[in-house]
């Protein structure tokens, strides 16, 4: 079966007083249906411009898909007239985003924001979607839900305005919901919830996810494949299990020492990655990596290192990485 | 533990909250409509030379109010903040630079923290002209100083802030902190801001900052995992209260009561292991916290609480002292035996 989603070659630029910078560069992953991927990276890594390019929703004014396809079940999205692509997002694809403050409208009621989308896409009538909207906001563990179709987003909590975000993606029944930092607002306990919910909606509606966060803890927990992003490339992708325990690119190694926070001996030092990452209009020349890189020889300085297999449904993007790091 | 550290900690008691509460009147003009929010109750707690006390808890704890109540940025509703075993508020009143230049604080947002349209050497020059540095050829010296101290090349003191990372903008925070002098420094979220590769650089650096000058951090925190990494002492929040105070070595054992127990189990674990299996933490906790403005009765966690008893919902407990921490739990004997002798309200035992 062909993937829900690949990704080919995706190549995002923003135009600034300097000229084009790249914030995605030659990007490229698959996505099975019912699968969960994490595109996960640091800031300045590209992971939610990459989110904003499959959507169709960087501004003209700002920026624009410079190269590359995005074949979602079999129509490419980024040639897609914007016509046919407002059919696409929000029925097709749900979408969530980090701050649900931000995100809903304060002066319409939850009812009206969740039937919405249905009524958009014509998806159902008037009341067929207030309804939809009651079973929804039951579905993503609202209490008195009737009741709550009526209130405003100032009248609920941060973690059950996530929900209600939720809500709505999933309003028209997406195959893909792509869920940008869906976490990171909420606290821990709410945090926990929210991602119990995902993972059991996930099974119940034969989703895939799309998670881009930052957090290697999430991602180890819910996900089933990985996309490690620095400086707007992918640096290496591969089933979770494997990249986690034998990472094969210094940068995901980095990332993975800094944030395990598991101490057996006391007090010791926590490892860090020396430097800063590198600003999109000054990405440096070879490997992005390759001034913070440990292990770096001259070679990586100049040369851009390419995807190389390195197990099973894994590519590395390092001079060294064929043979292992350590 | 170190009997050492002990008797220099129960000494060298610098900064100690002493029963701080702090409530904030909102609403209308009209007494009617007013309403109180309990953002702090009766919080003490104390700090010594060279000590890391983590403060953590979710939104809405009372942590930050509790920073700015260690800092006298708010006054107190009652009770009372020590400096040395004075008031703070007497210190304030004769000589406020004293107790300013002993406390100091680093802000979560550096971005938000720092002038703009002021270098950095500028920055750093206010507090060493204001705690009375009259000279300025040793100002100077001492900003170098300071910028080495935090890992930054004395040449940045030319430089502006949006010419600088956010990991290297917040050392120039830490800098400008470190400048008087300070015996406490209250990081509120310091790192949380900052990239995961440049948060460990940073608690590297106040690490090695710690040692070398033996300065007391009061770190306000919602990551779990740093509070393991870095802390002496860690007290945990809810609604206001301290409902756990627990050593470093009593965090290794475990948490206590329900609600750190609740917190400490929520929070994702990076999994390295190929062969373990992955899932989500199951969700220790139904609910929402409930408003400080209507506070529950009796224990202030028993509505979410998994191992309420028909008393929680009655009488407030006490923090008691037990097995070298301090719970605030009706149940705490149990609770420290894990809790399974406690029947579950119904809601968490499907």
């Amino acid at each position: 079966m062909s993937a829900l989603l690949d990704v080919r070659g995706l190549t995002i630029e923003y135009m600034t007083t300097r000229g084009a910078v790249r914030a995605v560069d030659d990007v490229s992953f698959t996505l099975q249906r019912g699968e969960t991927l994490a595109l996960v990276g640091e800031s300045g890594s590209g992971k939610s411009t990459v989110a904003l390019g499959l959507l169709r929703l960087i501004s003209p004014s700002s920026g624009r898909i410079a190269a590359g396809s995005v074949i979602y079940n079999g129509r490419d999205l980024a040639k897609l007239p914007e016509r046919e692509m407002r059919l696409v997002r929000g029925a097709e694809i749900g979408t969530i985003f980090q701050d649900p403050a931000m995100a809903l409208n304060p002066v319409h009621t939850i009812g009206r924001q969740i039937a919405e989308t249905m009524l958009l896409h014509n998806k159902a009538t008037a009341q067929d979607a207030m309804d939809r909207a009651i079973e929804l906001l039951r579905l993503v563990g609202v209490p008195a839900p009737a009741d709550r179709i009526r209130q405003y987003p100032h009248n609920l909590s941060g973690g059950m305005r996530q929900r209600v975000m939720i809500a709505m993606a999933l309003a028209c029944g997406p195959s893909l919901l792509i869920a940008d930092e869906p976490t990171t607002a909420l606290d821990v306990t709410v945090q926990a919830q929210v991602l119990a919910l995902i993972a059991d909606l996930k099974q119940k509606l034969d989703m895939a996810v799309l998670l881009i966060t930052h957090d290697l803890a999430v991602v180890s927990s819910v996900a089933d494949r990985v996309v490690v992003l620095y400086g707007g490339r992918i640096v290496e992708q591969g089933p979770v299990p494997q990249v986690f325990a034998d990472p094969r690119h210094p940068y995901t190694k980095g990332l993975l020492d800094a944030s395990d926070w598991s101490d057996d001996d006391g007090r010791e030092r926590l490892r860090d990655i020396p430097g800063a990452i590198p600003s999109l209009g000054n990405m440096p020349t070879g490997c992005a990596f390759s001034p913070r890189c440990p292990v770096a020889i001259e070679p990586c300085r100049t040369v851009r290192p390419r995807h190389v297999e390195v197990g099973r449904d894994r590519t590395a993007a390092c001079l060294l990485s064929a043979g292992g790091l350590e | 533990m170190n009997p050492i550290l002990t008797q220099s900690q129960s000494d060298g008691v610098i900064l100690e909250a002493k029963q701080v509460t702090k409530q904030f009147t909102i609403g209308g003009l009209l007494t009617r409509n007013r309403r109180i929010v309990h953002a702090l109750s009766n919080v003490s707690f104390s700090i010594a030379a060279g000590e890391t006390v983590a403060i953590v808890g979710e939104s809405g704890c009372g942590k930050s109010t509790l920073a700015r109540c260690l800092l006298h940025l708010i006054e107190p509703t009652s009770g009372s903040v020590m400096l040395d075993g004075m008031d703070a508020s007497y210190i304030l009143s004769q000589d406020p630079s004293t107790f300013r230049r002993a406390v100091q604080i680093v802000f979560q947002d550096p971005y938000a923290s720092l002038n703009p349209r002021r270098t950095i050497g500028q920055s750093l020059d206010d507090p060493l002209r204001i705690f009375g540095m009259k000279d300025r050829a040793r100002r100077w010296a001492r900003i170098i100083e300071l910028l080495r101290l935090v890992g930054l090349p004395g040449e940045f003191a030319h430089r502006y802030p949006h010419e600088l990372s956010g990991g290297q903008r917040q050392r120039v925070a830490i800098a400008r902190a470190l400048a008087p002098n300070p015996r406490v420094i209250v990081c509120d979220e310091a790192v949380s801001a900052l990239d995961v590769s440049v948060q460990a650089q940073i608690i590297n650096l106040l690490r090695d900052i710690q040692d070398k000058i033996n300065v007391a951090y009061v770190f306000i925190t919602h990551n779990l995992h740093l509070v393991r990494r870095i802390a002496d002492r860690v007290a945990i929040m809810y609604l206001g209260e301290i409902v756990e105070m627990v050593s470093r070595n009593g965090l290794l054992k475990g948490v206590a009561h329900p609600y750190s127990r609740a917190l400490f189990s929520s929070a994702p674990v990076l999994n390295r292991d190929p062969h373990a299996k992955r899932q989500v933490p199951a969700p220790a906790l139904k609910g929402e916290v409930p408003s400080p403005i209507d506070l529950p009765s009796g224990c202030r966690f028993h509505p979410r609480c998994p191992y309420r008893q028909p008393l929680c919902s009655t009488t407030a407990p006490q923090l008691q002292s037990i097995q070298g921490r301090d719970i605030r739990c009706h149940f705490a004997v149990q609770m420290l035996e894990s809790g399974v002798s406690l029947p579950k309200p119904k809601e968490y035992t499907s």
